[in-house]
């Protein structure tokens, strides 16, 4: 039983082999990442000679050259239009997903409020969320609301499914231990039930980071005058083309950079594997 | 390091009688009346303070739903059981009894010490009441300086140690174990039978073990309580006239044999 204690010396050699292995570990992500940014670099190389060896207009099909100049031409409007997309985003993002937890936690605790409001909500998601935006404008007006419903409405499915599953996901036998230990129901809450849900949540919420994006964009489109939505709408209209491409790439930035913040605060969150006894 | 398990805590009036779990007329049945299902009919048994039973039977015949049954997991249809002279529910609530599982059943989100203080942080405490020090019970299931570490780091025996400190730590004074050793490799097992055996004769807790393998109920058995299937029933309550301490070369001899050949006779029958 004492062999469960490492002795003084491989401790040490722990220490030195946690720090080589950090090294290694730096080298091995940057190998790892190597082929893709490789790949990433000849496609956009290749893209630029089809568009210099054919002579490709800049309306059509700008090279990346043309993009990147549009990057700098265009700082200013392209920075104030990103800004209330971000908000809508991140504001839909928290609204939907908030809506959505709070459900699943009502669902799981009362059977006749699942039974009555999942179908509800299986409804409203399969609206086009397209179909749904200018009934919204016509409903809460042209500002900044139905944008927030909208991307929080794209937000809160894959939530509340996932949430439900994750609430339900405790084990018979961690109940039947809370039991024992005559825990109340607040307690197997915050002490099961929430954290066995946490894996589910942060699968849902990842999905919402990109999806958040996507809706506020499409609420844009529908008689919006800002927003990166708005831009694409406007940039297509008068062909200019290497500012849509520039708002392409800052939307797509946007939903991979909010993608990564769920990524780093599941880290952070969820520590833990499950474990499975046999 | 012991004497923060060492019993007796506040000795209740029914304790005095001699049987910490007492069993009588005990029926069982799941389900509605037209579609019922009976798990135990007319079980009696009394399970003396101190004692070490051990519990075996085909499957299906109810032991597991018996030792539920006591830890207030299911529902009592007719009979009565009564621990240390009080319902199983009033047990509960007091602490009286420790349940271990065939799965360890940590939370994978807490780490060793924090699972094993986790009976500490829910649930009704009793006024006044002591609990033993989750440090020391960690050191006492031989996993001093893992405290730190996080169930998916350990081994099954490594995690079936925590889920026993972890019942320790609110010094029951009946241990209830459901196989808590079945889904291990055997010498993991046998290493864990010896040590649950120094723990009983230091601790004087009462252990009530299903188990569903013959030697291992008779090697840690001072009572071996055979159930027959179909309805769940007692067959045979006997005593397993094997000196202590055990030793694991102890299965080996002629007497012990002679035991398990008798309980095999016995499941035989069942």
């Amino acid at each position: 039983m004492a062999n469960a204690l490492p002795s003084p010396a491989e401790g040490r050699t722990l220490v030195d082999g946690q720090r080589f292995r950090m090294l290694d570990t730096i080298a091995a992500a940057g190998l790892r990442h190597l082929p893709a940014t490789l790949a990433i670099l000849g496609c956009i190389l290749l893209w630029q000679l089809v568009v210099w060896g054919f002579s490709v207009p800049t309306f059509m099909a700008p090279g990346p050259v043309d993009v990147v100049k549009a990057f700098g031409e265009n700082a200013g409007i392209l920075w104030s239009n990103f800004l209330p997309t971000l908000m809508e985003a991140v504001l839909g993002f928290i609204f939907g997903n908030v809506v959505a937890v709070l459900l699943a936690v009502w669902f799981v605790y009362s059977p006749l409020a699942e039974r009555a409001f999942y179908p509800i909500a299986v409804i409203i998601k399969s609206i086009p969320i397209i179909a749904l935006a200018p009934i919204l404008v016509l409903l809460v007006g042209n500002g900044i609301a139905p944008k927030i419903i909208i991307a929080g409405l794209i937000c809160f499915f894959p939530t509340l499914v996932n949430m439900v599953q994750g609430l339900k996901s405790a084990s018979p036998a961690m109940l039947d231990l809370m039991r024992i230990l005559s825990a109340s129901n607040a307690e197997i809450f915050w002490k099961v039930r929430l954290p066995s849900s946490l894996p589910f949540l942060f699968a849902a919420l990842k999905i919402a980071a990109t999806s958040s994006v996507m809706g506020a964009i499409v609420a844009e489109w529908i008689g919006s005058s800002y927003g990166l939505g708005a831009l694409i709408i406007e940039a297509t209209y008068n062909f200019r083309s290497p500012l849509l491409y520039a708002t392409v790439v800052i939307a797509a930035s946007l939903a991979v950079v909010l993608f990564f913040a769920v990524s780093f605060a599941e880290s952070k969150i969820v520590r833990w594997k499950p474990t499975t006894d046999h | 390091m012991l004497e923060t398990l060492n019993r007796p805590r506040a000795v209740t009036a029914g304790a005095a009688s001699g049987s910490a779990v007492s069993v009588q007329n005990l029926h069982i049945r799941f389900g509605a009346d037209d579609s019922s299902f009976t798990a135990l009919s007319d079980v009696s048994v009394e399970i003396p303070a101190g004692s070490l039973v051990t519990m075996l039977g085909p499957s299906g015949c109810g032991k597991s739903t018996l030792l539920r049954t006591v830890a207030d997991l299911v529902h009592i249809s007719d009979g009565s059981v009564s621990v240390h002279g009080q319902t199983p529910r009033k047990a509960r609530e007091g602490r009286d009894f420790a349940f271990v599982f065939q799965e360890a059943t940590l939370l994978p989100w807490r780490n060793v010490i924090d699972n094993v203080r986790l009976p500490l942080l829910v649930g009704k405490r009793e006024a006044g009441a002591t609990y033993a020090d989750p440090e020391e019970l960690i050191a006492l299931v031989g996993l001093k300086g893992r405290e730190k570490a996080m169930p998916h780091e350990l081994s099954g025996g490594q995690r079936q140690r925590v889920a026993i400190a972890r019942a320790l730590v609110t010094r029951p004074r009946i241990l209830l174990m459901d196989e808590p050793f079945g889904a291990l490799d055997e010498i993991t097992r046998d290493k864990l039978n010896e040590e649950l055996l120094r723990l009983w004769q230091e601790t004087g807790t009462t252990i009530l073990f299903v188990t569903h393998s013959i030697p291992e109920a008779v090697f840690l058995g001072q009572h071996v309580l055979m159930l027959a299937a179909h309805p769940g029933r007692v067959k045979e309550f006997m005593k397993v006239d094997l000196p202590y301490p055990r030793t694991l070369a102890m299965r080996d001899t002629v007497e012990f044999i002679r035991v398990t050949a008798h309980l095999r006779t016995l499941l035989g029958e069942c």
